[in-house]
């Protein structure tokens, strides 16, 4: 069995499965935030009963995220409903807004807070839950209504996907990033690719990422239609995980047994700096076809592209240097944020690297701009404006308006262009 | 329950509109289960798709007229990948909300499509063969639930079948086919509407 197989036979209490097998898994941990919480809830009362108890409180975890930093009353409505949801149930996995627990983008705080786990399984009203198969456990996302299940029961039925494998063999140079292997892998496959499938990464270009840069791999498997994101747990991943939680887990490993549907090889020195163009993530360039390419603006941020070592990659780039076009700095979670205000490089903080060079620093860690949101959000797009952003998707609208324009691309190149002006390669700045 | 035959007019989109473009982001804060405020993902369904593709072949058709809560258009047409992208279960019910009994879309991505048949929201087929460049928007539709045909001016075209997903269609909805298969030991309280059609009523 692959190693999402083995997690789902494993959580259905079987011995074996194969692909296409309906099964009902018993699930580790449920997350659900601000959008999506709120419906979820509703369909439980409504299901249950109005006094009805979730299955287990120390599982299902609710972290606020979307729309926080707004004047939006509806969205604040939604937080008080979550609040009070959480309260009633005692749930002690509540990250509320405005207090000292407050995280930010969900699919960030879960492994910061030792939600992640390998070998467990993971849902999340969210579709880039799929991060977490960085952890090499069954993680994906799903609606209100088979939250709302989980919430009352504790299962989930399953398709058991087939898994498409990705070898990446050799060493990341310095001007390369995750967000380059997987844009440049959903440009081979299409948005429809992976579509009910597992995406496995592997190889030894794969296991000498961080933990997250393994995030932003699997992060977008969703973008190739993927059910999941799946990595073998190995030491990386486990000095990881003790580092955020004592709970115990149980990983699973490759085994030769393992059926693929199909597995293809990539050399990484064969790839270059690559970006995703308007309007659609499977819309590949390298950065060098489209060197030049007039934009409004830069935005760092998001799940994919808002954590740590996204914004040491782009201080890299833009020290010393001043952005030529506005440029949004949004750290995924607060965690993020402290971080930046303290991490160096070449002696100065991350933070003063960003705001010499006139960058603008979101008030808050949230996902912000990267699906738009309520007209008054950090960094939205309101007009017909050009912006290469590391998040994750660029369909019409995405980020605001439907005459917007969204370029997807790793945080080097993001800061590259901001340096430059218009779409640059980072090999130019690094 | 599934109906037997679903008739009214066709609403045709491309390949992968995806869940921003069924309903924008900004839009998610409504409650679903609060009867005024809920109409409202039926005013700005499938508000997100470009003008020039807005109700092909032409483009430039409101799928909600301005000021209504509901679509002249029961049944849409898509190409592949239809409702990619966010998990957001607001996507196949602003589509429900706004009158819609059938999509039958090339393909579907994953999320979206459980999210259709666990919440009972609508009929998910897929043709045989895309539809769309043969149905235009405003065509008159028939669907055959039972036989899996759709019908537009004497020609008949083929619809996939629905596999293993047919059951929860059929039971309503997942809670409906989870009491079914003994997984929720009570049974539903009485009169309290499932998920889906909480949604849509």
């Amino acid at each position: 069995m692959t190693l999402t197989e083995q997690v789902l036979a494993r959580h259905a209490k079987r011995a074996s499965v194969v692909p296409g097998d309906n099964i009902w898994v018993d699930v580790d941990v449920l997350m659900t935030h601000d959008v999506c919480g709120p419906g979820t809830i509703d369909i439980f009362k409504k299901q249950f009963g109005a006094e009805a108890r979730v299955w287990d409180p120390e599982k299902v975890v609710i972290i606020p995220d979307h729309y926080i930093f707004t004047a939006d009353a509806y969205a604040h409505r939604n937080v008080d409903i979550l609040r009070a949801f959480a309260g009633s149930q005692q749930l002690p996995y509540f990250y509320d807004v405005n207090t000292p627990r407050y995280k930010g983008v969900c699919h960030i705080a879960l492994p910061e807070e030792g939600h992640t786990r390998p070998g467990e399984v993971l849902f999340g009203t969210d579709s880039h839950t799929c991060t977490a198969g960085a952890f090499g456990e069954f993680a994906t996302g799903i609606g209100n209504t088979d939250a709302a299940l989980i919430m009352g029961i504790g299962k989930l039925w399953v398709k058991v996907p087939s898994t498409l494998r990705f070898v990446f063999e050799g060493t990341m140079p310095p001007y390369l990033m995750a967000k380059d292997l997987i844009l440049h892998i959903i440009g081979d496959i299409g948005v429809d690719g992976a579509t009910y499938r597992a995406m496995e990464f592997a190889g030894d270009g794969v296991m000498s990422l961080s933990m997250e840069e393994r995030m932003t791999l699997c992060n977008m498997v969703i973008e190739a239609g993927g059910k999941n994101g799946m990595i073998a747990p190995d030491e990386t991943t486990f000095a990881f995980v003790r580092s955020r939680t004592n709970k115990p887990f149980e990983p699973v490993f490759d085994r030769p047994d393992a059926h693929y549907e199909t597995e293809r090889r990539y050399r990484i020195a064969d790839i270059p700096p690559t970006v995703a163009k308007p309007h659609s993530p499977d819309n590949r360039a390298s950065v060098r076809e489209v060197a030049g390419t007039a934009i409004d603006r830069c935005y760092i941020g998001s799940c994919t592209g808002g954590k740590v070592s996204d914004f040491l990659a782009a201080a890299k780039v833009i020290r010393g240097k001043e952005v030529k076009v506005d440029t949004y700095i949004v750290p995924a979670t607060t965690e993020v944020m402290r971080e930046i205000s303290r991490s160096t490089y070449e002696g100065e903080t991350l933070l003063s690297i960003f705001q010499k060079a006139g960058c603008k620093i979101a008030e808050g860690a949230s996902c912000a701009a990267c699906l738009g949101g309520p007209s008054d959000t950090f960094g939205r797009l309101n007009k017909a404006e050009v912006c290469i952003s590391t998040t994750n998707r660029n369909f019409p609208g995405r980020m605001g308006s439907k005459q917007s324009a969204v370029y997807l691309a790793s945080p080097y190149t993001v800061a590259a262009s901001a340096v430059a002006g218009t779409i640059a390669d980072p090999r130019e700045f690094l | 329950m599934m109906e037997t035959h679903i008739v009214g007019k066709a609403y045709v989109l491309g390949d992968n509109v995806d869940t921003d473009q069924i309903i924008p982001a900004r839009h998610l804060v409504y409650s679903l289960s609060d009867p005024e405020e809920k109409k409202r993902y039926g005013q700005y369904a499938l508000s997100g798709v470009p003008d020039a593709v807005a109700g092909l072949p032409g483009g430039r058709v409101p799928f909600i007229p301005e000021g209504e809560f509901r679509s002249p258009f029961k049944v849409i047409i898509a190409g592949k990948n239809f409702g990619c992208g966010s998990s957001r279960e607001h996507a196949p019910a602003c589509l429900q909300i706004a009158g819609v009994a059938a999509v039958i879309a090339e393909s579907y991505a994953r999320i979206f499509y459980r999210n259709v048949v666990d919440g009972g929201f609508f009929i998910p087929f897929e043709a045989a063969d895309s539809l769309v460049g043969k149905l235009c928007t405003g065509d008159e539709v028939t669907i055959d639930v039972a036989s899996k045909t759709v019908t537009h001016a004497g020609t008949i075209y083929a619809l996939r079948p629905l596999g293993d997903v047919e059951t929860i269609l059929e039971a309503g909805d997942v809670f409906a086919y989870a009491r079914q298969s003994g997984l929720i030991p009570t049974p539903q309280p009485v009169g309290t509407p499932t998920a889906g059609r909480t949604a849509g009523s």
